[in-house]
């Protein structure tokens, strides 16, 4: 035990210098714990890239947890804002975050994004005894009485989980999104629990959250909120085919340091779409129930750029930022 | 039998040898630190927290490790009750009113069996009440909505308070101020920061770890420091120790009421293993009589406040793993480490991670029997440490927590904020306010806002909602009532005055 303990501690030293590291070899940084999703898409990601021969070294992962990635972010916005060697883990809630100015006055266009390969799909779910068959009865019970439809989530208000069930309804005509109900509980699970109590109508979530529920037949999923149906789950309607528009989902990616050359920005990108080829990543991504997404370069840029442009305007309107 | 299968699962988990090891290590070093005066379960768990970090345990070896600290600890408690009338930790306190007159008397070795064997009756009974209960609540979690939520969080604070000091008003202040450090950071109803002062380090909010380490294992430090580790000689000589198997048998009675005792006070949130032994120890004296002598070193005397703890010790685990309340200050300090290995306690825990639910049940089960071997035949190792000089533990102490938090997040920040926390920790303690609620409000205290604002969210601001089911209304009675219950009970509660002669 003695030993095992002076290895961690000795392992906690090493990577406590993490900032250090070695010139040339490409490191990524989660700006979470270890465990999280962040640092899953790090370590993933950066291990393929290496048995694919994408990089000739391996990919060093560094830990910078704190306020919600924003302080991996100023760390890159301030004192790495041209290494061409650092990649940082990134996700839907960055973005959100980005949006919403939750990180201390930084914006989105002062990193670059270079591509996400792979998401966790959005979904809305009843209990198995709910009355809603299907998104449309969720919203035509809205507009008929805003007040009486309650919403769960595992994200705090204006957090992702909140966002999607607005996205819906505007689109389905109701703009008065303010009068929507949404309480931010502390994870999906918990947001499945009120909402199979009856404290809640529906929950607003990601796939991997509810998973578990509906085997154990718990809750019924009225939609999932992406292009196609997810596979393994084909009996789950998307929304966009029951005639409501919308693609919500938590994508994992990466983002690099802005003032990097182009031509990095494109081997970045390339190196990601050959891992999102990779069957090494399929393998993962069915592991850790991810679903297919891949925008790489440019086009990720235009759809994180279009993304934030709506969740900054949603939160307008719902208050969470002026 | 879902249960035997559940059971098997968990012995399949807990009998694998690394396992084990975690469990007997758990149970030695336990029982150390609940014999040690001062150092309690609380800050005994608290302390040992960042070893299992830097140890790198997945989460079922740490929670095993981690209980079996506390089992061990709760054990430990009475051998410095009973050899220095100083109650090891807090629930041992009854323990010193037979305990030391029996010692005194020239039977300190059978105070030590027989509180050893009530020990064990106490935390078996509980165990297997946590196993056959535990399901149960769980299922009744489904009716908990916001409004019962915050009546319970209500409760914890209210009966905590009231335990943890003599002082209503001292210990409502200290809930306060946990309850402010908890509104640290960035607010999830609205997503603004409060109270960070643009220091992005607090955006996440206080990390209870830090708290905790820095108001339980650092002030304890100072104190060392002020003391110049005095007060740690032994009082009464051990001789060699038989087994008493008559009054064994004569207190079998009294052990297994306290068992039940005990535990009912433990499934209470925020009572814990303190009022377990107060109402077993009170309890037996009423039903015994004056004749029977309590308080000048009985048999029972000394049976009674054991099992009560004890039980209570497995029965403040139910609310911890089924509703995620904390049911004593140190299943608080659990219910942090569970948190920060990303397990969500609550009523989904037992369909999701039954491994680790199961696992944690048969690993208490064996560390029972591991106990009650140290804790009778053994019983003279532990009397020996208790002689350790602190020169010795000191240094340990603040080692193991300098690294423990270091690791945790890397960030020096939080090293400076664990001093400050030792500081508050001190001032307190010298102003005798009781720093468990403190550390309650901490883990509660967002919690308890947020419940409240789901329900004002839901209700569209109705303050009636809060008492609008059955379960809120009842919890919001027993929440008053506890608060206002230790103010009459002041007088017994009192602690014992250290005999000197």
């Amino acid at each position: 035990m003695t030993k095992r303990l002076f290895k961690a501690l000795v392992t906690s030293a090493i990577l406590g210098m993490g900032g250090a590291t070695a010139a040339g070899a490409a490191e990524c940084i989660a700006p979470a714990n270890p465990g999280g999703g962040w640092d899953f898409t790090c370590r993933q990601i950066g291990k393929i890239m290496y048995d694919i021969g994408a990089v000739d070294k391996p990919v060093q992962v560094t830990n910078m947890a704190g306020a919600g990635g924003g302080l991996a972010f100023n760390h890159v916005v301030t004192e790495r804002k041209d290494d061409a060697d650092l990649i940082v883990a990134a996700s839907s809630a960055t973005s959100t975050r980005l949006a919403q100015n939750a990180y201390a006055g930084m914006t989105a266009d002062q990193v670059r994004f270079v591509g996400a390969i792979g998401a966790d799909p959005g979904v809305i779910v009843v209990a198995a005894d709910s009355p809603y068959k299907n998104l449309n009865d969720l919203i035509e019970d809205v507009r008929a009485n805003p007040g009486k439809v309650a919403f769960a989530g595992g994200s705090a208000v204006g957090g992702f989980d909140h966002i999607k069930p607005l996205m819906i309804l505007q689109r389905a005509g109701i703009n008065d999104v303010k009068a929507i109900k949404y309480i931010g509980v502390d994870g999906g699970a918990d947001a499945i629990t009120q909402t199979v109590g009856g404290f809640t109508q529906a929950m607003t979530g990601d796939m991997s959250e509810i998973v578990g529920f509906l085997k154990s037949g718990d809750v019924r999923a009225l939609a999932v909120l992406t292009e196609e149906r997810v596979p393994g789950f084909e009996d789950i309607p998307t929304a966009k085919e029951q005639g409501i528009d919308v693609v919500a989902v938590n994508w994992r990616g990466l983002y690099i340091p802005k003032d990097v050359s182009d031509e990095t920005f494109n081997m970045w990108a390339d190196r990601l779409q050959a891992v999102a080829d990779s069957p090494e990543w399929k393998e993962a991504m069915a592991a850790n129930g991810l679903a297919p997404f891949t925008k790489v370069g440019g086009d990720f840029q235009s759809y994180v750029d279009g993304v934030v442009a709506e969740i900054r305007t949603l939160s307008k309107e719902i208050g969470v930022i002026q | 039998m879902e249960l035997l299968a559940n059971l098997a699962t968990g012995f399949g988990i807990a009998l694998s040898p690394f396992t084990l090891m975690l469990a007997v290590f758990g149970c030695f070093i336990g029982t150390i630190i609940g014999a040690l005066p001062g150092l309690g379960p609380s800050n005994g768990v608290a302390i040992l927290i960042p070893l299992t970090f830097s140890m790198g345990l997945d989460a079922t070896s740490a929670l095993v490790l981690m209980t079996a600290v506390y089992y061990g600890a709760m054990y430990g408690g009475r051998i410095s009750s009973i050899l220095l009338n100083i109650p090891g930790d807090e629930p041992a306190l009854m323990t010193t009113l037979d305990g030391y007159p029996m010692a005194k008397a020239g039977r300190a070795g059978d105070a030590l069996v027989i509180s050893g064997v009530a020990s064990f009756t106490g935390a078996f009974l509980s165990t297997v009440g946590l196993m056959l209960l535990a399901p149960l609540l769980a299922r009744i979690a489904f009716q908990f909505g916001p409004a019962e939520y915050f009546a319970l969080y209500l409760l914890a604070f209210a009966t905590l308070g009231g335990i943890a000091s003599n002082n209503q008003a001292k210990a409502a202040i200290a809930s306060c101020i946990g309850l402010g450090i908890s509104m640290i950071g960035v607010d999830n109803n609205s997503g603004l920061p409060r109270l960070t002062f643009g220091n992005m380090h607090l955006f996440d909010g206080v990390d209870f770890l830090v708290a905790i380490v820095g108001l339980f294992a650092i002030a304890e430090v100072f104190f060392f420091i002020e003391s110049h580790g005095k007060n740690t000689s032994i009082g009464v000589k051990l001789e060699k120790i038989t087994v008493p198997w008559k009054d064994i048998w004569d207190t079998r009675w009294t052990q297994l009421r306290c068992s039940l005792v005990g535990f009912v006070a433990g499934v209470l949130p925020g009572a814990g293993a303190s009022l377990g032994s107060f109402l077993a120890y009170m309890s037996e004296k009423s039903l015994a009589g004056d004749k029977a002598g309590f308080g000048t070193g009985v048999a029972k005397g000394v049976a009674a406040p054991e099992a009560g703890n004890n039980a209570a010790a497995g029965g403040a685990l139910v609310p911890m793993l089924t509703l995620g309340v904390p049911g004593s200050g140190t299943t608080a300090v659990l219910l942090a480490l569970l948190m920060t290995l990303n397990i969500t306690p609550g009523p989904t825990l037992f369909t999701e991670r039954p491994e680790v639910v199961w696992g944690l049940i048969a690993s208490l089960l064996i560390a029972n029997f591991v106990l009650l071997l140290m804790n009778v035949p053994m019983v003279k190792v532990f009397v020996k440490i208790l002689s350790v000089p602190p020169w010795v533990l000191l240094p340990g102490v603040t080692m193991i927590s300098f690294v423990g938090i270091y690791s945790l997040s890397g960030s020096y920040f939080d090293l400076l904020l664990m001093v400050a926390f030792g500081v508050l920790g001190w001032v307190l303690r010298k102003l005798d306010v009781p720093t468990v609620p403190i550390i309650l409000g901490i883990l509660l205290g967002g919690h308890m806002e947020d419940a409240l604002r789901r329900a004002m969210v839901l209700s569209d601001g109705d303050w009636t909602y809060l008492f609008s089911s059955g379960i809120a209304i009842t919890l919001w009675i027993v929440a008053v009532a506890g608060f206002v219950a230790p103010m009459f009970l002041r007088g017994v509660l009192k602690k014992p005055q250290r005999i000197t002669d």
